[in-house]
Parts: structure tokens; C-alpha cells; sequence
């Protein structure tokens, strides 16, 4: 059980944790491993989000504002609303898809050595 | 939703009917018993030992947030509105990437039991978990009194009841069902039912997609050219406008609520602790993945279901479809396809389809239930009042007083609220999630400044904001259809206030941290971030 006799408890709940786990912690956070698993994990998600919000504001916008846009047919009754409707199902099942695999051989290895060497060092 | 004006449905199968409802309930109930003998620990009552799969908890996820409003009302908007109707259900969907991207695997790995877990992390404890558990309280009412309202309407339109003693009877007995699950069945229990709930929902749904498909000789623009022409709106039905953007105010206003949606998903409490019950952070990114996998083709089926009620269904001036503002789309139109109105198949689909709403109620019921139950116990019993020395023991009681409390407040809130028209309170918890809730878990994981004044700034900051715009809107007086018709003081013109409030809820936390002279160790941040990111000191799953 954590340490829980030393700091006032205002503090935070890490402030709960041994000393030498915060050791641990902060020397794992200045490796050269966590700061690129850091921006591999910011260079995937963060352009991903805007993107997907520009693209789905755009078409929410386009639903007020470009309705000729909108209603022009493609197909006999379906219209570029529709279709842009069922595009952001695509783009939603694509970016989860290329997410999945980026975390799965850009951020997994490096996450789970990072954790392993903390375990070792904190002896869980 | 008007309940007074409901028309019930055919009656002859009511006896079906109630039977499939009983089997629902003694499988829940079943379900219920076997997990409190499996329960023991703090960990298995609030995450349910962390052992749920990533496929399972994915089922779990879609269980405990596609709502009877998703299920029943999307399709109904449809057969209305047309393409309108569609629109809800993209930001429903959509939404998912945030907690994909930037919540579900953090979360995992640097929270315990409750969405304050993770702001309290690095931060003074009492009064970010103070703010914290309220909000999760508020939002979690919300979308419960929404639900058992919805429930009272619902169950009285499938069964054919229109005695309003009928109806406070299901409010009831709902009630006392989400109170029994959570008591005695805990995370492990609500996990399971919403499991079942959602392999019924996904089975009912894409019998009812293909039986309506085959008619249409899966020719969607066959089926789309029908539902326009029956609906007798022509191709204004296929187009944008019908529901959403009348005038200025309107399209604003739907700008509005396509922001709470995209954005509140992510930060709605319910949704946030079913992260917790997996083993690792590997496995709450594939139960997010499977449940964007399901959430998104219930939604495309749920536009055939919509259309192919708009096709097949009278929909027009005092069908059963208007009168129920959309609800009873999906159970007529699993009647229609079975053979129709007095055939076997239709009276066997239509029992189908309604017993799949009904645990569709109370699956969702459930997981709001123990979500502001956990958070009563666990953040305001357990680390503000006793700070942090309250025993196992002590608060995993204190957690079923709790669930037994909001279950009974929230029978006696609904029972009056029936006379009032509060669907509203879904995307108000919506509101209130994108604008108090997320800016706090996003800052605290990705700005290393922010601190303690700025978590309660963002929190309260939107949370107040949603719900004064609100209560300053047309929901809630000025017009016919308001909460208070007769009264009068709408000076804000928006129905969804998450235009103003999201923004202002991470201005607020931005305010909140420059202004506040607290010194933050720049340390504890690196630390949340390496807890994060790798799961390293993260809590593990619980061995049996």
C-alpha cells in the first residue's frame, strides 16, 4: 500500500505514492524512449483530431449554409448530403482503423518497454 | 415528447409481449445474482475487476450508450424528418474518435474507479473531486431522469397502456430493477446486461434492416425514392432542412447542439468508467474500436429502419408515428415487415423489437445509476468527507446506499416529470460533458500548467454556463412546447448552449490556472503523462 502518512492529503493522490516511484516515474520521463513515444503519440492524434473536426464542422456547416450544394443528385435520390453523411461513417471507421494500427507498431513496443523498466525498477 | 397524445400499439400480442419483457428481466435478473457472487473487492464493484475484454467491454460500451432515444428515436426521426433525422446519429458516431484518440487509453491507465481519479491525480484532491463528482451527478440525473421519462412513455406505447397509474408503475418498476442491478450486481452485473442488451439491440436491428432491405431489393435508392413519395414531401425529404435551420437562429442552433454531441461523448462519466474495466490500455483501444465498429453500423441501419418506416408505414397527420413523435416508428415497422398488422410474424417482430427496447432502457439506466452511485461513494464519501480513510468495507456499503438513494430520488423526479416535456436533458448532459468535463481531462493530460483552480474553473465554469443558457432558452419558456409554456423569459435564443459554453468552459480553465498562485511541481505532470502514455504503475486486474 502507498505511502500515505508523509503529505497533507489536499495534495494530489500521486502525492501518495512512495518517494522512489516519483524517482522512477520522472527519470522515465526524461529518456529519449518516452519523449519519442510522446511525439509519436502527438503526431498521430492531435493532426487526426483537427482533422476530423474541420471535416465533420464542414459538413455540418454545409448542412446550414450550402443547401444547393447539398441537394445536387449523384445518383437517382441520393444526394451529395447523403453521401457526405455515410463518408463520415468511412472516415471515422478509416481513422480508427490507421489509429489502431499506428498505436499497434509505433506506440505499443515502446509503451510496454517503458513499463517493464518501471516495474523493475519499482520492484512490482 | 407529448406522453398524453401516445396512441398505443396493437394490443392483440400483448401477452407476447409482457412475456418477452419477463424473460428480459429474469435473464437481468440472473445475470445480477450471479455477479454479486463474484463480486468481493472495491475493484470489482466499480470496474468489475478489470478483467472484461476488449471485444466484451466494446459490446458493453454500445450497450450503455445506444439509448432507447438512439434506438427507437433516430429511426423516427428519419421516418419524420427524412435526411434530418440522419444528423444526430453522425455526431453520435463521429464523437467516438475523440475518445479514441485522446481519452480511452489515458484514462485507462491513470485513473482507478471514477472520472475524478484522474483529475485528483495531480491535483488537490478535495475540492477537483468535489467538482468532479458533481458534475458527474448532474450529467448522470440528467440523462437518467430522461431515460425513465422516456421509459414510462415507451414501455405504456409497446404494451398498449395509457393509464397514467400504468405508466408511474413501469417508471417504478424500472426503478426498483436499475436499483437491484447496481446494488447487488455492481460494474460486473451492468457490464453483463448491457452485453446481452447489446447483442439483442444488434440482432434485432439487422433482422429488421434485412427484412425491410429484401423489400426494396437492396436498391437503397429504390427504397429512398418510396420513403420520399409516401412521405409526401417529395425530394424534400432526401435534403436538409426539414428538422434543423429553418431561420438563422435554427441553423445556429444546430451548429450548436453537432458541437455538444461530436464533443460530449468523450466526456460523459458513464462512458468514461467503462475504460476502467478492462485489464490494459491495449485492450480499452479495442473496445473502443469494437464499439465504433458497432455504434456506426447500428446508425447506417437505423437509416434504413427510418426510411423503410417512411416507406412502408403511414407516417403522415395523426398516424400513430406522429402522434408518438417518432417512438413507435421501429416497432410498427417490425410489424409491417413480419406480415403486418394481426399476423403471426408481425405480432412476433413487433413483441421482439419492443422486449429489445426494454432492456435497451434498462441497460442504460443501469450504468447512469452506478456511475453517480460510484461517485457519491468513492469521491465525496470516501476521499472528501473521510479523506481518504474510509475502509473497503465502509464505502463499498456506502456505494449501495447510494445507488438505493438516486434510484429512489429518480422514480420520485420522473413521476411528476412526465407532465413536462424534459427530452431536452439528453443533450443538455451532453452539453454539460463538452463543456466541464472534457476541457478539465484534456487540459490536465496535456497542458503541464494547469492546475487545481483551473480544473474547478473549467468544471464549474461549464457547467453553470450549459445549464443558465438553457434555463434562459426557449426549452424552458416562450413556447408552446417549453417546459414552463406560460411563462416567459427566453432572452437566449439557442435551444443547445454548447456554441457558448463548451467554448467558455476552456476559457474558464484557461483563466482558472493563470490566475491562480498555487506552485505545481512541473514533475507531476511528467509523471501523469509516463502513467499515461505507458501504463507504467497503472492499476492491474484483479486476480481470481
Amino acid at each position: 500500500m502507498a505511502d500515505r502518512s508523509s503529505p497533507v492529503y489536499e495534495s494530489g493522490e500521486a502525492d501518495r505514492l512512495p518517494a522512489h516511484d516519483h524517482e522512477v516515474y520522472n527519470a522515465i520521463a526524461q529518456e529519449s524512449d518516452f519523449r519519442e513515444l510522446r511525439r509519436r503519440y502527438g503526431s498521430f492524434a492531435f493532426p487526426a483530431t483537427i482533422a476530423f473536426m474541420t471535416w465533420y464542422l464542414l459538413y455540418v456547416i454545409c448542412n446550414n449554409w450550402a443547401r444547393g450544394f447539398m441537394n445536387i443528385e449523384v445518383l437517382p435520390n441520393i444526394n451529395v448530403a447523403l453521401v457526405w453523411g455515410l463518408l463520415q461513417f468511412v472516415s471515422t471507421f478509416a481513422i480508427a482503423y490507421f489509429y489502431a494500427r499506428h498505436a499497434r507498431k509505433s506506440l505499443d513496443p515502446l509503451a510496454t518497454k517503458l513499463r517493464d523498466e518501471f516495474d523493475r525498477e519499482t520492484g512490482r | 415528447m407529448n406522453t398524453a397524445m401516445l396512441v398505443p400499439l396493437a394490443t392483440g400480442n400483448r401477452a407476447l409481449t409482457i412475456s418477452l419483457f419477463l424473460a428480459v428481466v429474469a435473464v437481468t435478473l440472473y445475470i445480477t445474482f450471479w455477479a454479486s457472487r463474484h463480486s468481493k473487492t472495491a475493484a470489482d464493484y466499480y470496474a468489475g475487476g478489470r478483467s472484461f475484454s476488449g471485444f466484451q467491454n466494446g459490446l458493453a460500451v454500445s450497450g450503455d450508450y445506444m439509448s432507447a432515444a438512439s434506438f427507437l428515436g433516430i429511426s423516427g426521426a428519419i421516418a419524420l424528418y427524412g435526411y434530418d433525422g440522419f444528423l444526430y446519429s453522425i455526431g453520435f458516431l463521429v464523437a467516438w474518435l475523440v475518445a479514441l484518440l485522446l481519452i480511452a487509453e489515458l484514462l485507462r491507465n491513470s485513473g482507478r474507479y471514477t472520472m475524478a481519479d484522474q483529475l485528483a491525480y495531480r491535483m488537490r484532491q478535495i475540492p477537483v473531486r468535489s467538482a468532479a463528482a458533481i458534475s458527474t451527478i448532474v450529467v448522470s440525473i440528467f440523462y437518467l431522469l430522461a431515460q425513465m421519462v422516456g421509459a414510462g412513455a415507451l414501455v405504456g406505447l409497446l404494451l398498449g397502456v395509457t393509464s397514467p397509474a400504468l405508466k408511474n408503475f413501469v417508471i417504478v418498476l424500472v426503478g426498483v430493477l436499475m436499483i437491484i442491478y447496481v446494488t447487488f450486481g455492481g460494474m460486473k452485473g451492468t457490464t453483463w446486461v448491457q452485453i446481452v442488451k447489446a447483442v439483442l439491440l444488434m440482432l434485432g436491428t439487422v433482422l429488421i434492416t434485412f427484412l425491410v432491405l429484401v423489400q426494396f431489393g437492396f436498391n437503397l435508392s429504390e427504397l429512398l425514392g418510396v420513403a420520399a413519395e409516401k412521405s409526401g414531401k417529395g425530394e424534400a425529404f432526401l435534403q436538409p432542412g426539414l428538422l434543423y435551420g429553418k431561420d438563422l437562429a435554427g441553423k445556429f442552433d444546430f451548429l450548436s447542439l453537432s458541437l455538444a454531441l461530436v464533443l460530449g461523448t468523450a466526456g460523459l462519466p458513464h462512458i468514461l468508467i467503462r475504460f476502467y474495466t478492462t485489464p490494459t490500455a491495449v485492450a480499452a483501444r479495442k473496445s473502443v474500436l469494437w464499439a465504433i465498429g458497432l455504434i456506426g453500423s447500428f446508425y447506417l441501419m437505423t437509416l434504413v429502419l427510418g426510411f423503410g418506416a417512411a416507406a412502408l408505414v403511414p407516417t403522415g397527420q395523426g398516424s400513430q408515428i406522429q402522434t408518438s413523435a417518432g417512438n413507435a416508428a421501429s416497432p410498427l415497422l417490425a410489424e409491417a415487415v413480419g406480415g403486418g398488422e394481426g399476423t403471426i410474424g408481425g405480432s412476433i417482430l413487433l413483441a421482439l423489437i419492443s422486449a429489445v427496447a426494454f432492456a435497451t432502457i434498462l441497460a442504460v439506466v443501469a450504468g447512469l445509476t452506478l456511475t453517480s452511485a460510484s461517485s457519491v461513494a468513492h469521491d465525496l464519501y470516501a476521499n472528501v468527507f473521510k479523506k481518504g480513510q474510509a475502509s473497503e468495507r465502509s464505502e463499498l456499503i456506502v456505494v449501495r446506499i447510494a445507488a438505493f438513494g438516486i434510484g429512489a430520488i429518480s422514480i420520485l423526479l420522473a413521476i411528476p416529470a412526465q407532465r413536462l416535456n424534459i427530452a431536452f436533458l439528453v443533450a443538455l448532459a451532453f452539453a454539460v460533458a463538452a463543456s466541464a468535463n472534457l476541457p478539465a481531462l484534456l487540459y490536465n493530460l496535456f497542458w503541464k500548467r494547469f492546475n487545481t483552480m483551473g480544473a474547478i474553473f473549467s468544471i464549474y465554469g461549464g457547467l453553470i454556463m450549459a445549464v443558465l443558457l438553457v434555463t434562459f432558452s426557449p426549452v424552458v419558456s416562450g413556447t408552446p412546447t417549453s417546459l414552463f409554456p406560460n411563462a416567459d423569459f427566453d432572452w437566449f435564443p439557442l435551444r443547445n448552449p454548447g456554441l457558448i459554453s463548451i467554448p467558455f468552459g476552456f476559457l474558464c480553465g484557461i483563466v482558472g490556472t493563470l490566475i491562480s498562485k498555487e506552485t505545481h511541481p512541473a514533475e507531476r505532470h511528467d509523471e501523469l503523462a509516463v502513467r499515461a502514455l505507458t501504463g507504467a504503475g497503472a492499476e492491474k486486474a484483479v486476480a481470481h
